[in-house]
């Protein structure tokens, strides 16, 4: 009679362990997906289809990295879309006056960095909290853009730059690759590498890693700078995407990325969250409005899904915790 | 049972995964007397009282509130039943002023929905004055010190004008004075009928106050006997399930060379302080709260900058700019506040055992060994036994001995020259103590010098080689151990004799 209860606490225990990470659930989701939609429509599983879904995600899940760090540290940054946005228009106006790429590309990536550099600085300097800063950055960045665009597109540009976007290599388009590129170092970083893993003792609790000998103003200023740094370049790769540039790119990006960041694993107060764990965040926000759209369900819907998705992931993170003693 | 039993728990029993905290415990509260509850952290006392105040529900069990069996949901449910509990963690709200915290949600009001500030300051004002708390009834609670934020949760409880009034750990931030004042309301209160249970790792506290003492051991009820009967043995024993020698130890080796000094320290509350270390000495630094030790001791960690002086180790001057400094020139600074600055709550013991030493466990790549991580937690825990299911533990999950313990780990794994200890058994039981003694002891046998901070005066005779008194940020002055007494620290302390040089 014992014999078997004990195997199945085992078992139980198991389970437990990989419920209780989050990569995990999220492959058992994504894969229950696709099985949906490979049952429901065989056609529709070709190469050509899941490229293009991830070459439109592949924007999304390199803020993602930046964004995984910063909320891994306790803070988190509203500007990143607006610097998408601008970081890509003033490569793109940089490139139609006729700077070459690669100064253009430069530019466009000093100028993600030094809007985090802005960031970090007020809110580990001056200390005004990480939502207001950010908040009024975003505006100032997306006012920029207005400004010197004068809300209109930019067109034009060489083919160069849009190569860096359009083109492929080994039949892969290079953002997706550039995404994977970027998503597995920042993976190993923050998993293995002592300069991140300080970023998990300061979301934990600063104080006690100000005491623990770490540099928490640096650290902070330095988070900043990599969302920022790579906010452009997500702008750029886009720009030469698209081959253009419009106000209104990388709007409500910020938005996306720190949904699928937090259904990823990351938690508002720090200390918790992996790459990977983003990234598989934001392939099943993409999988979810594709698979919406095979089934013919009004497109209207989606942000109603993609909110509710994330509710339910804090809910179940929440509630399997409340169960432990406090 | 007598008659007079105001409160009995029968057959309680609390199970938390992967830990059974109550184990079939009965206790039984008396009309108007003072019942001590102790045992070791982890013992169950402070589970049990969350059980009494409605903050857990038992699994099994019976409550018994007059004669007749009550089950509560929330605290609410407890205070509307006259228990009031006050908790070892505060849970004041900073942002509020002394008036609307003691009267949170149940301000007096007039015409129904407005405020009666007026009321409200006087109602206030008389609860201040139990306490000789010269408050105005609006300063924010931010603004007070840690002991008057304890005494304002006193106040809190004792406002409800509760029949059964529950203190866990109420002296563990209370000046002497305070501890006094509080133990004249409770005798206040039990001359007007209210029972209390008061829980505290103070023995001589518990002897002074108690009418009858239960002791808790392992989630059981050992014993429950009248206070007269006892001595401090016999409720250390009934506690630890054996007896203890002498908790604070000998000293194992010879005193060294002097090789750690400051000069002419000071900043914010502290000027001119001098001080110096031999290598295997424990200075003990002793004062009232406040008196600027913990300043000091922030200082030369270089937390906070010092506006002068000058701190040498082994004959080279340091440069202090940050804590991180501190620790690769070798100093460790163990603080006060285990649970606000010290430790990790919500990460593992894992986790926290290498915080400040995170670059003696990465290569020459920056990357972390994980083996050897796990290795070296291990190995503390078993050091240091740190009791906690595994090493993946969330730290907030452990006892406060444990967590007391694993601090010193924490600082240990750096292998410190200098080692600042802040308070280090500040809410610790007796077990717990004598362990972390021998550990304070052990280091200063390899030839670590220990600065000992500490408001427990026998905690200060008993392990001090050296004790320097500090009063209003000076040092008021200095004694060895063998002239050493507490009454000539306290008189020093205070501000008899010697007098501090401006």
């Amino acid at each position: 009679m014992a014999e078997p209860e004990l195997g199945g606490a085992r078992h139980r225990r198991l389970a437990r362990r990989l419920a209780d990470q989050r990569e995990f659930v999220l492959c058992v989701i994504l894969l229950a997906i696709v099985g949906v939609v490979a049952v429901a429509d065989p056609g529709v599983l070709t190469l050509d289809n899941l490229s293009a879904v991830f070459l439109a995600l592949s924007f999304q899940a390199i803020v993602g990295i930046g964004m995984t760090n910063l909320l891994v540290s306790g803070g988190f940054d509203l500007s990143v879309g607006s610097t998408v946005g601008l970081t890509g228009a003033v490569t793109a106006l940089a490139l139609v006056s006729g700077v070459p790429v690669p100064a253009a590309l430069l530019i466009g990536l000093a100028l993600g960095a030094a809007i985090g550099l802005a960031n970090g600085l007020i809110i580990a300097k001056i200390g005004i909290n990480p939502f207001i800063t950010t908040l009024g950055m975003m505006g100032i960045v997306r006012g920029l853009l207005e400004v010197i665009t004068k809300g209109q597109n930019i067109y034009g540009l060489p083919d160069a730059f849009k190569w860096i976007g359009q083109g492929k290599l080994l039949g892969i388009q290079h953002p997706i690759l550039i995404c994977l590129a970027l998503v597995m170092l920042g993976d190993l970083a923050l998993r293995k590498f002592r300069f991140f893993r300080q970023n998990y003792y300061i979301g934990g609790s600063e104080k006690a890693a100000v005491l623990s000998g770490i540099n928490v103003d640096r650290m902070k200023i330095f988070n900043y700078v990599l969302t920022g740094l790579l906010a452009a370049v997500a702008g750029v790769l886009m720009a030469a995407r698209f081959g253009s540039v419009s106000v209104t790119m990388g709007k409500n990006l910020e938005l996306q990325v720190i949904t699928a960041v937090i259904i990823g694993g990351a938690s508002l107060q720090g200390g918790e969250g992996t790459v990977l764990g983003a990234l598989l965040g934001c392939i099943l926000m993409s999988l979810i409005v594709s698979a919406m759209t095979l089934f013919n369900v009004d497109i209207y819907w989606n942000t109603l899904i993609i909110g509710a998705t994330l509710l339910v992931a804090v809910l179940i993170d929440t509630l399997s915790k409340k169960r432990r003693p406090v | 049972m007598a008659d007079n039993v105001i409160l009995q728990l029968r057959g309680i029993t609390k199970t938390f995964p992967g830990v059974r905290a109550l184990d079939h415990v009965d206790f039984g509260l008396r009309c108007g007397e003072v019942h001590a509850l102790v045992g070791e952290n982890g013992a169950g006392k402070s589970t049990l009282m969350h059980i009494v105040g409605g903050i857990y529900r038992p699994d099994t069990g019976q409550i018994v509130l007059d004669g007749r069996p009550v089950r509560f949901r929330s605290a609410h449910d407890a205070a509307l039943c006259g228990i009031s509990v006050v908790f070892q963690d505060l849970s004041l709200m900073g942002n509020l002023s002394v008036a609307e915290n003691i009267f949170a949600n149940r301000q007096p009001v007039r015409a129904g929905a407005f405020i009666d500030s007026a009321a409200l300051e006087r109602q206030t004002r008389e609860l201040l004055h139990r306490f000789d708390l010269d408050l105005s009834p609006r300063t924010l609670v931010k603004h007070l010190s840690a002991a008057q934020q304890q005494v304002i949760e006193i106040l809190k409880a004792m406002s409800y004008r509760p029949r059964v009034l529950v203190l866990d750990e109420p002296t563990s931030s209370l000046t002497a004075t305070d501890t006094q004042r509080l133990f004249r309301n409770m005798e206040r209160l039990k001359a007007e009928g209210t029972s209390i249970v008061y829980i505290s790792h103070h023995l001589r506290e518990v002897f002074q106050v108690a009418d009858r003492v239960t002791v808790l051991r392992d989630g059981r009820h050992v014993e429950t006997s009248p206070a007269a009967g006892l001595t401090e043995d016999a409720i250390v024993k009934r506690m630890v399930g054996r007896t203890l020698g002498n908790i604070y130890g000998e000293r194992a080796s010879e005193i060294g060379p002097e090789y750690f000094r400051v000069e002419g320290a000071a900043a914010g509350r502290f000027r001119d302080v001098s001080l110096s270390l031999r290598r295997g000495e424990i200075l003990g630094l002793a004062g009232l709260v406040g008196s600027g030790r913990t300043e000091l001791a922030r200082a030369v960690f270089g937390v906070s900058p010092l506006t002068a002086g000058r701190i040498t180790l082994e004959g080279r001057p340091l440069r202090l700019r940050g804590p991180g400094r501190a620790i690769a020139s070798g100093l460790g600074y163990l603080t006060e506040d285990r649970k606000g600055q010290g430790l990790f709550l919500r990460m593992s013991v894992r986790a926290n055992c290498i915080a400040p030493g995170l670059a003696r466990f990465a290569d020459r790549l920056g990357l972390m060994d994980e083996r050897r991580i796990g290795e070296f937690a291990e190995a503390s825990r078993s050091r240091f036994d740190i009791v906690t299911p595994s090493i993946g533990q969330t730290v907030g999950n452990l006892s406060g001995g444990n967590q007391q313990k694993l601090l010193l780990a924490m600082w240990m794994g750096i292998t410190p020259k200098v080692l600042i200890a802040d308070e280090p058994t500040r809410g610790v039981d007796v077990g717990a103590k004598s362990e972390i003694y021998a550990l304070l002891r052990q280091l200063a046998a390899t030839g670590v010098g220990i600065v000992l901070i500490s408001s427990d005066l026998l905690e200060i005779l008993g392990l001090s080689d050296r004790i320097l008194v500090m009063r209003q940020g000076c040092i008021a002055g200095e004694f060895l151990r063998e002239n050493a007494t507490e009454e000539n620290i306290v008189a020093c302390a205070a501000g008899v004799g010697r007098e501090c040089l401006p």
